[in-house]
């Protein structure tokens, strides 16, 4: 068991190694960036069976002592029970078979430019923060992988830093999901004045006993944790970033954007969820955030020409249906659908980007059409991963995951959360299959090479089997970490309501059909001119967001600034040395060197002083 | 004699330098004596710090509890000691001093080239009048050391200035400099000399001395005048808006090395001096100001940063973050309590390094591209070997990245204070966001972006590579160890606190 | 002594300390610059000497002795000075010595 911190060590070696020598050959560079997140993943693995072995409890790891002052004692210390090692597995597993591929994938995108060993540093840092973010005992470890995976985020959105574009995506990125990290730490200063602590464990065990239920002060602390959440996951109303981060590298997005790093927000809900429970108004909140998400969010994604950021709005809907899963109670739900979306999102950005390479670089799905012949493989796949997206009855893991989710909301009471999710449904159905239609249907508009190499059939294919029903057998054990949400069995009810929505699929694969196979003249005559086509800007720039927030935060902050290239209050401290300077210039004219001047000056002043004294 | 050593031997060092320096006015001597005395200050220093039992047995209110103590008559007929004196928070200042005084004089290795021996004269001469501060705990030898310091850096802005501007632009900003903190010395000596006969009046004896001047009552009115001397001071020192006009100017306009020197050390003096003088002193005093404190260190935090958005020049803006952190470091001093002041510490510290750390890169930057207007820079990153790796790991320092030192400063700033001043918390954390604002700015400024020209430029030296390196080593030893400065310091700011404690019961009390 | 009253005396020293002081002022050549303080400071000194006489005191012989010293020593440094003046600027004119600007 205490080969636990050896999950960090691995990857941390490799990005300390990949950073202090970045001119190594690329082949070393490769070997070292997926082979650290290798031996991390076996030892999740080796972990694992030991931890189930001993039954399951939980398991803490003290580093050391991180900051003590007085009574604020912090370890560095990790914590490992079912829901950590649920987000252990998915983070070494999934990360493994993204490196992997990224083995492939930055050969071809590189192009024998340098950087190889950079991206490779920047990508095993991630595994390290977004395993301490997982595995910390308390609030303010988490917060440092928190704020660890941000930075990586950062630096692989802007990895092709020569590109401004993507360099200030990066900074787009950085600051939105900073301004969630501030609420976060806020959140962690109540937290820890209320309590004296901020260990996890003790936090939630203490809780209620401190707070009533919906007090002030408890619905303070979760809107300030949701805020944090919101921010990562980009959700409402944080949520203008994700699409510009597809800047990155394509298994930065399957990796970070996809899989890992964005679902922070579900797991900080998650593992923090004894709050929202004493908050049940801040826990509504939460379910109709993600609910809001998940349809703005799939809205866009209907009227995107990039591939990666279809992907990327629906991988904001799909954790829009997490947070109403939050929402609705629906805890070990909400971590059953991370874990599958895990799966065959990271499948369907990594059969994207390997389309991508194959198309040469080309990333407007309107340029690319017919694809099905010539990469038959990554046809298969992403069919899967998109079923799997849409939720297709019985054969795709993403309809248990996504299903459970429904199901709890009706079942816990939430009408309107669940038509928001089945609306959702619906609209996933339709821009997946778009998606998929026009990139590999119709005629052929491009010139493409497929992907060869284990590198590149492997984690596809793996992924590739995880994201059907098989994904959906692997159990979790999250029993006893956070409450089963489910409620007494009412098996046909449940079947009618999974009927109901695999319906509404089906009926949206049929529309997508209708709409995106064969000439597409319909579409294509609805969005040329008039309202449909400003109907489609409306949708292509996500609602009109990133306009609103232009307009209302970065041009004042702006204006401020540019008021701002002097420094003012300077200047009005200034007066002080200028009416010095105004006296010093009056005095000194006096002073102009004239002899018989100063004697006419002195004389008066001698007689201006003896008629004072005589007659004053 | 320890104590005497420490202090002595950076003067010592900067005579033999001036007098190397007249025979070899090329050469590498005196740089080789100047880093081997600040070598000789660092080694004691750190063995001061290893060695040294700082727990907190024996703690019992009343008179502060020293390391080391020296003291010998100096001036008797005004009952003024040549008295040194050091305890956790002198030997983690004076460890900090020492350690950028030995980087300063690396970095300025091959920047300063003129004149060697009188430059490394005047900054070994400054680091000696900033460690003499640290350890005097006679207030006149205190206001001698502060007096000391100015000089040999008035000159290093002077003469040594250099950057785009005229000299006349150096001697400019050099005398702003002095003008500035010369005022504001007038105001410490003259509140100096209000506590001194206070004390005269109330006791019957004439001393300067701090353990005497400490058991001093100084409420009331007279009290707050006094503290407002020692406030503005330092405040001037620190720097905080609005007293911040001098600083700009004098560290784009300082030779690297002494650029170091103002951010890292004379800086850090002002926090040193909060610690040690204006809040012991007048507990009930600065308990009953801190709440306009606390408006200004907010106002540094949003003004520094705007500001610093707001600069062309690269130094311009590490200068105003360098404001920006000083009003995280004013909301802690005022906040009063443990994990607050404990905070400060780490931030002082981690502020020191990071912004020196991203001076040494400005002009490491200047020394290649003859530029540091951030609109002529831009696609750097790939051309300077590991110099933009280093920008990056000290820039996300500024902003405060959990594992450096800034993150653990400003989060116990803010855990210590949010107690009390919930609503000020909350604002002044707002100035996380546009930290990353401006820093990340900086990056995109000068190392993203289209490369004008696809050449590399002269890598690091080792040297160079050395300097950083170490610094990387500081700040992420102090993020992630923070008991190496936590457990040293932990005696005297829980003395502190103690004391700001009694003086808030009392000033609510009245 | 019942000789002139004071007021003579001193109405005297009065006119002459003006008569120097208005040349001072007046003239711009440096020699007539001197002999206008020489007169002024003997106005002074005779304003002295009256004094002295009116209240039969000591003091005043005794201030006029040191204004003569003190006139003697003017005297000297002022021509030294005059002929640096004459080397350097080729004049004598005062105000063409008036380099200090402040």
């Amino acid at each position: 068991m205490s080969l636990l911190v050896l999950t960090l060590i691995f990857p941390l070696a490799g990005a300390i190694a990949l950073s202090l020598f970045p001119r190594m050959p690329d082949n070393t560079a490769r070997t070292i960036g997926a082979g650290s997140v290798g031996l991390a993943a076996l030892v999740t693995a080796i972990v694992m069976v030991f931890w189930g072995a001993n039954g399951g409890y939980p398991y803490i790891q003290t580093l050391w002592q991180w900051i003590a002052v007085g009574d604020f004692d912090i370890n560095f210390s990790l914590y490992l029970d079912g829901l950590s090692i649920t987000m252990m597995g998915v983070i070494t597993g999934v990360g493994f078979l993204i490196h992997f591929f990224a083995a492939w994938y930055m050969v071809h995108d590189l192009e024998g430019d340098p950087g190889m060993a950079r991206f490779f540093a920047y990508m095993n840092l991630f595994i390290v923060a977004m395993l301490l973010l997982v595995l910390g005992d308390n609030l303010l470890l988490l917060y440092l992988g928190w704020e660890g995976v941000g930075l990586c985020s950062y630096l692989l959105i802007g990895y092709y830093y020569k590109t401004p574009a993507n360099a200030w995506a990066a900074y787009k990125a950085f600051v939105v999901t900073r301004i969630g990290d501030v609420f976060l730490a806020i959140g962690l200063f109540l937290l820890y004045t209320v309590f004296g602590t901020l260990n996890i464990q003790t936090l939630l065990h203490e809780a209620p006993q401190v707070w009533n239920q919906g007090g002030v002060m408890v619905n303070v602390a979760a809107v300030l944790l949701l805020l944090g959440a919101c921010g990562k996951s980009a959700q409402l109303p944080l949520q203008t970033w994700l699409a510009d981060a597809m800047a990155g590298p394509t298994p930065v997005s399957a990796l970070i954007h996809a899989a890992t790093m964005v679902t922070a927000g579900v797991y900080l809900i998650a593992r923090t969820h004894g709050i929202f429970e004493l908050a049940p108004a801040i826990q509504e909140l939460v379910g109709v955030v993600g609910g809001l998400t998940l349809l703005i969010a799939g809205l866009a994604a209907t009227a995107q020409t990039d591939i990666k950021r279809v992907i990327a709005y629906s991988t904001m809907s799909q954790i829009g249906y997490m947070f109403l899963a939050l929402g609705v109670g629906a805890w070990q739900a909400a971590i059953f659908h991370l874990m599958i979306h895990a799966f065959f999102k990271s499948l369907l950005f990594l059969t994207a980007g390997s389309v991508i390479i194959a198309c040469h670089h080309e990333q407007n799905i309107f340029k690319m059409g017919g694809l099905r012949k010539t990469l038959p493989l990554d046809y298969w796949l992403m069919v899967i991963g998109g079923a799997a997206l849409a939720a297709l009855p019985l054969v795709t893991a993403g309809f248990y995951s996504k299903d459970a989710i429904l199901w709890e909301a009706v079942a816990n009471g939430h009408g309107v959360l669940w038509l928001f999710g089945l609306v959702g449904a619906f609209i996933t159905s339709i821009y997946t299959f778009r998606m998929i239609f026009i990139v590999f249907h119709g005629e052929q508009k491009i010139h493409a090479e497929a992907g060869r190499g284990i590198p590149h059939h492997l984690p596809l294919i793996v992924l590739g089997v995880l994201s059907t029903f098989i994904g959906a057998l692997i159990g979790q054990p999250l029993d006893g970490v956070l409450p089963s949400g489910a409620v007494e069995d009412y098996p046909w009810i449940e079947i009618i309501f999974e009927v109901i929505s695999s319906v509404v699929v089906l009926v949206g694969l049929g529309v997508a059909a209708a709409l995106f196979l064969g000439k597409r003249q319909l579409i294509t005559q609805a969005t040329e001119g008039g309202p449909g086509r400003k109907t489609w800007l409306f949708f292509n720039s996500a609602l009109g967001f990133d306009w609103l927030y232009d307009k209302g935060f970065v041009q004042p902050f702006l204006w401020v600034a540019r008021g701002h290239r002097h420094d003012w209050i300077e200047a009005i401290v200034n007066v002080v040395p200028g009416l010095a300077s105004i006296g010093n210039s009056g005095l000194s004219a006096v002073q102009d060197g004239r002899v018989r001047w100063y004697a006419m000056v002195m004389f008066a002043g001698t007689a201006v002083l003896l008629a004072v004294l005589m007659f004053g | 004699m320890l104590l005497c050593w420490l202090l002595f031997i950076p003067f010592i060092g900067g005579a033999a330098c001036w007098l190397a320096g007249r025979d070899n006015p090329e050469g590498a001597v005196p740089r080789w004596i100047a880093f081997a005395t600040m070598a000789l200050v660092f080694i004691p220093a750190l063995w001061l710090w290893a060695a040294g039992d700082f727990s907190l047995t024996g703690l019992g209110g009343g008179a502060p509890h020293w390391q080391r103590e020296i003291s010998a008559p100096w001036i008797p007929a005004f009952g003024i000691d040549f008295h040194l004196a050091i305890d956790g928070l002198s030997v983690i200042m004076v460890l900090l001093a020492s350690l950028l005084g030995m980087l300063a004089v690396a970095c300025s290795w091959t920047q300063v080239r003129e004149r060697v021996g009188a430059f490394h004269m005047n900054l070994l001469w400054t680091l000696g009048g900033v460690i003499g501060i640290f350890l005097a705990i006679d207030l006149f030898l205190y206001f001698f050391f502060w007096e000391l310091m100015l000089i040999p850096m008035y000159f290093l802005i002077a003469l040594w200035g250099h950057g785009e501007f005229e000299r006349a632009a150096h001697v400019r900003a050099a005398v702003k400099f002095f003008i500035y903190t010369q005022a504001s010395g007038l105001l410490m000596l003259a509140s100096i000399l209000g506590v001194v006969f206070v004390h005269y009046g109330q006791t019957g004896t004439l001393t300067f001395d701090y353990n005497a001047l400490l058991n001093t009552q100084l409420g009331g009115a007279f009290g707050m005048v006094l503290m407002l001397g020692f406030f503005i001071a330092f405040a001037v020192k620190l720097p905080a808006v609005p007293f911040h006009g001098w600083l700009a100017d004098a560290q784009a306009n300082a030779p690297s090395s002494g650029a170091v020197d103002l951010s890292g050390i004379l800086v850090k003096t002002a926090a040193y001096g909060f610690l040690r003088l204006a809040l012991p002193l007048f507990p009930e005093s600065s308990a009953a100001f801190a709440p306009v404190a606390m408006a200004l260190g907010v106002i540094s935090i949003y003004y520094g940063a705007v500001m610093a958005f707001a600069q062309t020049d690269m130094k311009r803006l590490i200068s105003y973050a360098s404001i920006s952190h000083m009003g995280f470091v004013l909301i802690g001093l005022y906040a009063g309590t443990l994990l607050s002041l404990q905070g400060v510490i780490v931030q002082v510290v981690a502020s020191a390094v990071s912004t020196a750390a991203l001076f040494i890169i400005a002009g490491q930057l200047y020394e290649r591209l003859g530029t540091r207007d951030m609109r002529r820079l831009g696609g750097l990153f790939g051309r300077l070997g590991a110099l933009p790796g280093f920008a990056l790991v000290f820039v996300v320092a500024t902003l405060g990245m959990p594992a450096t030192a800034n993150f653990i400063g400003e989060f116990l700033i803010f855990f210590g204070a949010f107690g009390d001043w919930p609503w000020t918390v909350v604002i002044a954390s707002g100035g996380m966001v546009l930290a990353v604002v401006y820093a990340l700015y900086l990056m995109h400024r000068v190392y993203w972006g289209t490369p004008s020209d696809e050449g590399t430029i002269a890598r690091m030296s080792a040297r160079e590579y050395t300097v950083m390196m170490t610094l990387v080593v500081v700040t992420l030893l102090v993020g992630l160890f923070p008991q190496t400065v936590l457990s040293v310091s932990q005696t005297t700011m829980t003395e502190v606190s103690q004391w700001f404690a009694h003086g808030l019961a009392a000033s609510t009390a009245s | 002594m019942t000789g002139l009253p004071i007021q003579y005396g001193m109405g005297l020293a009065a006119l002459l300390f003006i008569a120097g002081l208005t040349g001072l002022v007046v003239r711009r050549n440096a020699l007539f610059v001197l002999m206008c303080l020489e007169i002024m400071l003997n106005s002074t000194g005779l304003a002295f000497i009256v004094a002295g006489a009116r209240w039969q005191a000591p003091d005043g012989q005794s201030m006029f002795i040191l204004i003569i010293a003190l006139a003697a020593a003017e005297a000297a440094i002022g021509l030294g000075l005059l002929l640096q003046l004459y080397k350097r600027f080729r004049t004598i004119d005062i105000d063409a010595a008036s380099e200090m600007h402040g």
